[in-house]
């Protein structure tokens, strides 16, 4: 069965500004807004910017704005979608425009080699490996499900509205701190960083991130409050100040 | 034609995990490394593998040893395999993966705390190191996390578009930066091919976009051998409904924890077709067969866990003969386990999470309650780049490939998890042997003259504009003639008209035609990616009517035996110097004794 759907996609000009254009195409049953768009693309705009990849919700490319909310173009279907009369698709706006629904996101790559990396802590085994019990990792194992796409930092009002970005690493380099601090091999310590290299303090724990994170990542409350709950009993308990006063 | 130039004592083409561990390797024996990515980093299709990686650690069960995997490997290669890697590739996988968990993998564990291992087809004992359905994503993201922090220069959405010699060996490539659509050139003294896969050149394909043969077209154009492109693997059990979504795959880990395949009339057709040679360790009932899954050690494996090949051609045949599904496939239920497990809704979704959310969102069906609907999809090719099966070097001096674009560890078939485990092994090995002749030799000289070429005609698309043929028209009729001329049953009728369809497109490309800027443009991206599409196209296709018999992921309805005579020499192609194919055979060095011996006293 095919339908009718009205698509307005976000085409950049050169310079840099954008408006939308309008695009009529037929829909079949069980596409998502990624094939309607791949379709637009080979039949009526062969130049249009799109990135995507895996096409299944697993490698976190196709990130946009669909009607006004993050999400991956792949795995919003269609039939999710109230009215077929005028869809939008837009990039991510937090990042700089490339073309068209691309974006540079080369920012995250970078935020990332500041966090300090993995440091193992000497092995237990004899054999150099270490025991490790599922449930000490089934956590961390939460957090590296994160599939990169993004979508909490275009949705972070501290990077999205404020422009923070010089000064705050987003959700998802606070999921990637948690990771490493709460991996039971891990021996570094990045709980300094987190406060005064990383900007932990400025999430004020919206959720934002955590509703649009398509791997359901409890961002704030598994990730980011424990991490800021680390912060807190480091540098601001009364009792461990005193202690530390002595020391 | 001044364009932005980098040199670098390595140049690693692909980051995925070949590529990636091969950067790792490289950069940690001090020569400098430059990484191309033709997406973002930590996209490569690494990120869909599912089940796991296989390496012979015995942790859920000491009677592994490499000596189990090496036989499992080559049994399930058909014999055709490069013996010494399958041999390398046994020994070396455990320590691969044990240093992965150094550098931060989170894998799933067993009780005692240990890296825990699942069975899956092909494979003797549990084998798999995993970590949920997702083992991809940890091992793609554990190695990108390693690699940035050893001062790899990554260069992202950039595409290669040709290599270019220097007096027969890899002197560098012509690139292209796609933000900007503008060319780099990129010298080198030991290059890297890790492109991975070409599922795209079928219709229906677990492949991401990007799987267009790069690598193994940008060896073939430069001379290099290739070999085994006859072998394609068609997953058996890929998504079939909706149609956006068909060709997606459904792991074989679903199989693994208990999932059964069924036709329309309820019958478990696997259990009527088990080969010979796989009779004495398959389950000689359903009873059994399930308590294999739940790891019981007298249990043996049930017959949905025969190989990849084989299981797709069973389905094949189901739908064939009308005792398929609704929408062309057959079934395959894992809810049917609520009848053995008190949680068994909960346990489906533990064990397989990523599976459960795919079919919620894509297909509206709960796999816990009802049965998926499933079929083959083109998935893997085994078939690739001839190298040395120590050093990864290919026939060309300085140029060594890696992973799925490399050929030889899996021969005929590959066994599931046999993939990741390839790629860190040999992607280790690629990138210490591309170190050592990076010391051993200077730079090269890249010739301008060739450079120029390659770009004159990467540009053509653009001088003929709106009036040139559609390049995404002509992919899509390419994709068609492989699917139904050269996919899983093929005759040589069908693959000579296929011959002569991949003769006209050629044609076509050369008035294929794109308008706009160059910055981000898909369309000329497609255009280029023709190219390689129609060299492995027509290498694969070439390779599967020479070889007259059947074998692993090559089957000949005319030819539907397994032949002693095909069993001693590996068909290669490689471009003559007319520009035609150039069809050969490469015979298959002796196994040792000793590795015979391994063969043998497995065989029970």
């Amino acid at each position: 069965m095919e339908t009718q759907a009205t698509f307005k996609i976000w085409r950049t000009h050169p310079g840099g500004d954008g408006t939308f254009q309008t695009f009529k195409t037929t829909v079949t049953e069980g596409m998502v807004v990624l094939d309607v768009v791949h379709k637009i693309q080979a039949e009526q705009a062969p130049d249009l910017a799109v990135r995507w990849n895996c096409k299944a919700g697993k490698c976190g490319s196709c990130s946009a704005e669909i009607n006004g909310n993050p999400r991956l173009m792949c795995m919003t279907r269609m039939n999710e979608l109230d009215t077929w009369e005028q869809i939008t698709v837009e990039p991510m706006r937090t990042f700089p425009p490339i073309k068209d629904l691309v974006t540079d996101v080369s920012w995250n790559f970078r935020v990332k080699k500041g966090i300090k990396k993995f440091k193992p802590r000497p092995a237990d085994q004899p054999d150099g490996t270490w025991r490790v019990a599922q449930r000490d990792v089934d956590r961390v194992q939460e957090f590296r499900k994160c599939i990169e796409c993004f979508l909490c930092q275009d949705v972070c009002h501290v990077l999205r509205e404020h422009n923070k970005h010089d000064e705050f690493i987003g959700p998802r380099f606070l999921v990637y701190a948690a990771n490493l601090e709460m991996n039971p091999i891990d021996s570094d310590d990045r709980i300094p960083d987190l406060k005064e290299q990383h900007g932990i303090g400025y999430c004020n724990i919206t959720k934002c991130c955590t509703k649009v994170c398509p791997e359901h990542i409890h961002i704030t409350d598994n990730a980011i409050i424990p991490l800021k709950e680390r912060v807190v009993s480091r540098y601001y308990d009364p009792v461990t100040r005193i202690l530390r006063m002595f020391k | 034609m001044a364009h932005q130039t980098h040199s670098y004592d390595v140049l690693i083409i692909g980051a995925g995990g070949a590529g990636l561990r091969a950067a790792i390797e490289a950069a940690n024996a001090g020569v400098t490394v430059g990484l191309i990515c033709k997406s973002l980093l930590g996209k490569a299709h690494t990120v869909m593998a599912e089940g796991g990686m296989a390496a012979a650690m015995a942790h859920n069960d000491d009677r592994d040893s490499w000596r189990v995997h090496f036989a499992d490997t080559m049994r399930g290669g058909q014999y055709v395999n490069n013996w010494r890697m399958a041999e390398l590739h046994a020994k070396e996988a455990p320590d691969r993966v044990r240093e992965l968990e150094g550098w931060g993998a989170v894998f799933d564990r067993t009780k005692d705390g240990r890296i825990n291992q699942r069975n899956f087809g092909g494979h003797r004992y549990p084998r798999l190191a995993h970590v949920g359905d997702r083992t991809g994503l940890e091992l793609i993201r554990t190695l990108q996390d390693h690699t940035v922090y050893l001062g790899v220069d990554v260069h992202m959405e950039h595409t290669v578009i040709d290599l270019v010699l220097d007096n027969g060996r890899a002197a560098g490539v012509l690139a292209y930066d796609r933000a900007n659509g503008q060319f780099k050139v990129f010298s080198a003294k030991a290059i890297i091919l890790a492109t991975g896969g070409l599922g795209r050149a079928y219709r229906v394909t677990s492949n991401s976009w990007e799987g267009t043969g790069d690598g193994h077209a940008l060896a073939y154009r430069a001379g290099a051998e290739l070999i085994d492109m006859e072998f394609i693997q068609f997953h058996p059990t890929g998504m079939v409904w909706p149609p956006s979504v068909k060709g997606i795959l459904v792991t074989e880990g679903v199989r693994g924890e208990g999932g059964v395949l069924k036709n329309k009339e309820g019958r478990r057709f696997m259990f009527d077709d088990i080969p010979d040679n796989y009779k004495p360790q398959t389950a000689a009932d359903e009873e059994e067969g399930w308590r294999y899954t739940q790891n019981d050690k007298s249990a043996r494996r049930p017959p949905e866990l025969l190989t990849r090949d084989h299981v797709a051609r069973c389905i094949n045949r189901e739908v064939k003969a009308g005792r398929g599904s609704p929408h062309g496939g057959v079934f395959l239920d894992i809810a049917w386990i609520k009848e053995k497990l008190p949680n068994a809704a909960e346990h489906i979704q533990r064990k397989l999470p990523s599976m459960y959310h795919q079919f919620m969102q894509l297909a509206d069906l709960d796999i816990t309650t009802t049965p998926m609907e499933v079929g083959p999809t083109t998935h893997y090719v085994m078939g690739g780049i001839r190298v040395d099966g120590d050093t990864q070097m290919s026939t060309i001096p300085g140029l060594f490939a890696a992973g799925e674009c490399a050929s030889g560890i899996n021969g005929a078939n590959r066994l599931g998890g046999n993939s990741l485990s390839d790629l860190i092994v040999f992607g280790k090995r690629a990138g210490e042997y591309a170190a050592v002749w990076a010391r051993e030799n200077g730079a090269p000289r890249v010739d301008e003259g060739a450079l120029a070429a390659i770009e004159r005609t990467a540009l053509d698309p653009f001088t003929r504009g709106e009036h040139g043929e559609n390049p995404y028209k002509l992919q899509q009729d390419l994709q068609d003639t492989m699917q139904d001329l050269v996919g899983i049953v093929r005759l040589e009728g069908e693959m000579q008209t296929a011959l002569g369809r991949l003769q006209e497109y050629k044609a076509r490309l050369t008035r294929v035609g794109v308008t706009g800027g160059r910055e981000y443009h898909s369309g000329w991206h497609t255009a280029l990616d023709l190219r390689n599409l129609l060299a492995v196209s027509e290498a694969i296709t070439l390779s599967a009517i020479e070889r007259k018999e059947s074998r692993g992921g090559h089957f000949r309805e005319d030819y539907p035996e397994k032949l002693d005579q095909f069993a001693t020499f590996n068909v290669m192609t490689k471009q003559g110097s007319g520009g035609a194919v150039q069809v050969s055979h490469v015979p298959i060095p002796p196994m040792p004794p000793e590795l015979k011996q391994v063969i043998e006293e497995q065989k029970s």
